[in-house]
């Protein structure tokens, strides 16, 4: 079964996202910030990882720059999910290695069309 | 609250929409009527759906007609909506057609009942991904609707959030669009390809010339048999005779029309039938 990984600070936006992933038959598991996120993909490689961008101990272009330069047998697909909407960001998180962007707040149609895209579903 | 509309009340409404749009409604979908038409009640002062069906039955004015016909026939739509369509376009029909790019020519695609435009608009960002390959040749993307309000949208290029983030990709938006605002407008390289025109699918697309590629997705499904049958002969007759046209995924010419044939191995795709 495909696993996802949600980094978020929000208790309410990892809810939201795990309801979601798991009617697209999707297994979640969860952190709070980029370093818990770091931590749990080096204990198993996600398939993708859905992550927040502000986040204490460590952000999310943090956490990607981070993975990025770490030597896995695999590297996950991370799709950036933040409230920062303007271009700056967008270019910052897919120069760090985002594989794609949703802009807060999101529905389910938005995760699933994202996880078309970067070949997930 | 509203009262319940009676069955002559509703045939007023069935009636004028199969009129003028050909769709189909069926009491079944009452509650589309009610969930449609109540912004138009009172936007026209008028108390509810009774209301209008009264209105309707005098000398009605021609903008509530409009309006009415606008309400009912607007349907959402998504960039790049079920990715295989785009992909059979960047891989087959776009190849075949120009012999892969060595056999300059202009091709006319025609997105009908384009809603706010996102299909049309989906095909000039896929163009413009491939031009190198069509060096030679030249594109014209045209949208057409029976809405002039979801024209205007279209027209404008400009997407909400929630919009851009369905079915386009993230480096096509930081590629093809500008921030404005808490919206999304679109870059004129990619708005100066497609034009939007006002059109009826019951009328004959001629009108707007011929095409090589018709997209007509998800529309058919909305008409009964005979209306399918005479839109897609119509569709036929503006069809170039190497055109294809595109149709939803749930939706076939089989049993409608012996004018198209499937394209092999290409899914939705069909082609002109060799003349008997």
């Amino acid at each position: 079964m495909m696993t996802f990984l949600i980094v978020d600070d929000s208790r309410v936006i990892r809810s939201v996202a795990r309801k979601i992933f798991q009617d697209l038959g999707i297994e979640t598991r969860e952190a709070e910030n980029g370093q818990l996120g770091l931590d749990s993909v080096k204990e198993a490689i996600p398939d993708g990882v859905l992550l927040d961008w502000n986040m204490p101990v460590m952000n999310g272009l943090e956490f990607l720059q981070s993975l990025r330069a770490t030597d896995l047998e695999r590297q996950p697909k991370v799709i950036l999910c933040t409230t920062e909407n303007d271009m700056d960001h967008i270019m910052a998180a897919l120069s760090a290695g985002a594989d794609e962007y949703i802009m807060k707040p999101f529905d389910a149609d938005i995760i699933r069309t994202k996880l078309e895209q970067i070949g997930l579903l | 609250m509203s009262t319940p509309l009676i069955p002559l009340e509703f045939d007023v409404f069935a009636r004028l929409l199969k009129l003028r749009s050909g769709i189909i409604i069926t009491p079944d979908k009452t509650y589309l009527l009610e969930s449609r038409l109540q912004p138009i009640a009172r936007k026209w002062n008028l108390e509810d759906l009774r209301g209008i069906a009264k209105k309707l039955s005098g000398m009605p004015d021609q903008r509530l007609l409009d309006d009415i016909v606008d309400a009912m026939t607007t349907n959402e739509t998504l960039f790049f909506r079920d990715q295989n369509p785009f992909d059979s376009l960047k891989n087959y029909v776009l190849p075949t057609l120009t012999d892969k790019g060595h056999r300059p020519r202009k091709i006319r695609i025609w997105s009908a009942a384009c809603s706010s435009g996102q299909e049309a608009y989906s095909i000039a960002m896929l163009l413009l991904e491939e031009k190198e390959k069509y060096a030679g040749c030249t594109f014209e993307i045209v949208g057409t609707d029976i809405s002039r309000e979801i024209l205007a949208k279209a027209q404008s290029g400009i997407f909400s959030q929630f919009e851009v983030q369905r079915g386009l990709p993230i480096q096509y938006l930081v590629k093809y669009f500008v921030k404005d605002g808490d919206r999304w407008a679109l870059k004129d390289t990619v708005k100066s390809m497609v034009s939007f025109r006002f059109f009826n699918l019951l009328e004959d697309p001629r009108l707007l010339g011929t095409f090589d590629i018709v997209f007509c997705r998800n529309v058919l499904i909305y008409f009964d048999h005979n209306t399918k049958k005479g839109i897609l002969e119509r569709i036929s007759r503006a069809l170039s005779p190497d055109g294809v046209l595109c149709l939803g995924g749930s939706e076939s010419v089989l049993g409608i029309t012996d004018k198209f044939t499937s394209v092999t191995g290409q899914r939705s795709m069909y082609q002109q039938s060799a003349p008997k």
